[in-house]
């Protein structure tokens, strides 16, 4: 449990622009240890989805590399499953269909088709999508395609579980019935996950770190918090548990007071309207 | 019933019935206003036309070679069983008498009509289109897959992809003649020339689109696959050929569209038996009726190229994924 698992070490990513290299992410070092639970959390467009693909082994890192258990990551693979930011589940097939061709890679021969049935149905009806097995993609509602984008990647029974904003197309309610099967998932399986997340809740609930990143360009990792608290969670207790809002409002204040992104309404609101005036000028 | 609410509902179908009306009267009446009008102008304006084999045909006129044609083709199909009838009880007489009789079986020399022709055409497009599929999709998305691929043949796509089926034509003639020699050829040369004459012509629109759409799969559909690590054969089947059928539906029809024209330019030009040839022959043959029978012939190659577009989409609907994607 304590050994190091997967090892991000001085990673640094620039992507080629027409207007010169863009220097996205530099000097991340993450050391993530078998079991954990990391959060990712930093404003939009920081890198947080950039440092997720590194580690997927879908971006190569300009400088630095990733290590997984001994072994340095440079291409994908099914042990290290990705739930995408935007579900990409195949339009031409159905819930299950996009389940099974994940199954299929992994357990084709671990598992007999029967086997592989039931386990692509139970993994369905963990995310509540039990009754839609035979809908496409373009039948079922956003939230109901990301739950099926997370039951693909669970379906994969992965090392690493590797999530972009798994959550963040739900509604409160699926929300939070989903983060308690993710935590009760994660404590019987026992694998690896990273998540990234704009929801501090969420973070603080789910995580055993909450990494924090700097704004880009060049973003890097500020504050790691470790949170402390007694597992199993339960939601409801901690509403008011001190640690917890104390967790919360450290996370809260790197956010807007270290790195601090928005700028204040009011002055947005005159670049806009003179942004107006201009187009009218054009009109 | 609350007698309200059986009103409402009266009222209701009432409703629906109109608005049905309308869809009825936007669906058949305004094309068939557009065919009518259509009709006129063709009546007054050949009226207008006096050419060296007489007045230009009307509607009237081509209705009536249209009704010639037919019973032409009728009376040929008459001429051939009354010649299979006298030969058969020519040798079942001669059998009669002695049973160890040589008897001869001739085939009865057909004078192909109009409609034989149309056959005729048919089966040639068909046949130069298949073959242009067969070769252009595999290759499509070889060059959709692969940069190298479609480096090296680019050029050689962008060079022959605007040669005029006329251009071919007799290397294809030549070549056939000197490559194809059989004492007892299966198929006619004149069928080989005008299938190969096809297939040069129609394969580009293919494999250009079926290239483009794969080389325009969704970025996060291939990492997808590459999560999955699918092998070279499942990627192409789930992923590749699924995202791309859109894009090979277009070329496909235009290629089928480009076959249907080459071949009827293929059959005049190099007198292949077909819809080309029957044109040409009327045309050479120059009698009053022929503008008529080249009017009908004309509105069948635009009906049957219409009709083989909505086959290819009708095919599309069955084939996509994508129920809800309007095809036109
Ligand atoms: N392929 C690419 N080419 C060029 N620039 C890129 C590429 N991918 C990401 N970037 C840039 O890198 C930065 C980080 O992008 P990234 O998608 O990782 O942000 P993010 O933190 O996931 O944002 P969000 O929370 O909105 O999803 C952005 O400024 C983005 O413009
Ligand atoms: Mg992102």
């Amino acid at each position: 449990m304590s050994k190091t698992h997967l090892e991000l070490t001085q990673v640094g990513i620039s992507f080629p622009t027409p207007k010169g290299p863009f220097c996205a992410l530099q000097d991340v070092n993450l050391k993530i240890k078998q079991g954990e639970f990391v959060s990712l959390i930093g404003h939009s467009g920081c890198g947080k989805s950039t440092v997720l693909n590194i580690v997927a082994g879908l971006y190569q890192a300009t400088t630095g590399g990733v290590v997984l258990n001994g072994r340095e990551v440079n291409e994908p693979g099914p042990e290290r499953a990705v739930v995408f930011q935007n579900h990409s589940l195949l339009p031409w097939l159905s819930a299950y269909q996009n389940v099974e061709l994940a199954v299929k890679r992994v357990f084709g021969r671990s598992k007999s088709r029967a086997e592989m049935r039931e386990w692509i149905e139970h993994n369905l009806e963990l995310v509540q999508m039990g009754h839609a097995l035979h809908k496409k993609p373009d039948e079922i509602s956003g939230g109901m395609k990301q739950r099926v984008g997370i039951a693909r990647a669970l379906a994969m029974e992965p090392q690493v579980l590797l999530m972009d904003e798994p959550f963040g197309a739900l509604d409160a309610l699926t929300r939070a019935h989903l983060q308690d099967s993710l935590m009760d998932i994660q404590a019987e399986l026992g694998n690896t996950v990273i998540m990234i997340t704009h929801d501090v809740d969420e973070a603080v609930l789910l995580s055993d770190r909450i990494v924090m990143m700097t704004n880009g360009p060049a973003a890097s990792i500020g504050e790691i918090l470790d949170v402390d608290l007694p597992r199993p969670r339960d939601r409801l207790a901690l509403a008011d548990n001190a640690d917890y809002n104390h967790y919360r409002s450290a996370v809260l204040r790197f956010l807007y007071e270290k790195q601090r992104k928005v700028e204040p309404i009011s002055a947005k609101r005159s670049a806009k309207s003179s942004e107006k005036s201009k187009t009218h000028h054009v009109a | 019933m609350n007698p309200a609410i059986a009103i409402k509902q009266k009222w209701d179908t009432a409703r629906f019935g109109k608005a049905e009306a309308q869809a009825l009267f936007k669906a058949l009446l305004i094309p068939a206003v557009g065919l009518l009008l259509f009709l006129g102008v063709w009546h007054l304006g050949a009226q207008q036309v006096d050419t060296s084999l007489g007045q230009f045909p009307g509607p009237v006129e081509v209705k009536e070679q249209w009704n010639n044609l037919l019973a032409e083709h009728r009376a040929e199909n008459e001429r051939e069983a009354a010649f299979y009838e006298r030969q058969d009880a020519r040798n079942e007489k001669k059998l009669a008498k002695d049973p160890n009789a040589e008897v001869r079986w001739r085939e009865h020399n057909r004078r192909p009509t109009f409609f034989d022709q149309i056959i005729t055409s048919l089966i040639t497009v068909m046949t130069g289109f298949f073959l242009a599929t067969a070769i252009a999709i595999p290759l499509g998305i070889c060059i959709g897959l692969s940069n190298t691929a479609y480096r090296a043949l680019n050029p050689i796509i962008q060079i022959f992809k605007p040669v005029s089926p006329l251009a071919w034509l007799p290397l294809v003639t030549m070549v056939v003649s000197a490559v194809y020699v059989s004492d007892d050829p299966m198929l006619a040369k004149s069928f080989i020339t005008s299938v190969v004459t096809v297939t040069l012509c129609c394969l580009w629109p293919t494999m250009i689109n079926t290239a483009v759409g794969v080389a325009s799969i969704n970025q996060d559909l291939q990492n997808v696959s590459r999560v999955l690590r699918l092998g070279w054969f499942t990627h192409v089947k789930t992923i590749v050929l699924p995202s791309a059928i859109p894009m090979m539906f277009t070329g496909l029809r235009l290629s089928l569209g480009i076959a249907w024209m080459v071949l009827i330019a293929a059959e005049m030009l190099a007198q292949n038996p077909g819809l080309g040839k029957f044109v040409w022959d009327e045309f050479q043959n120059g009698s009053s009726n022929s503008l008529g029978r080249i009017c009908v012939a004309v509105l069948m190659i635009g009906f049957i190229g219409f009709l083989l577009d909505r086959a290819l989409l009708l095919l599309q609907s069955w084939v996509n994924w994508d129920k809800s994607a309007v095809v036109r």
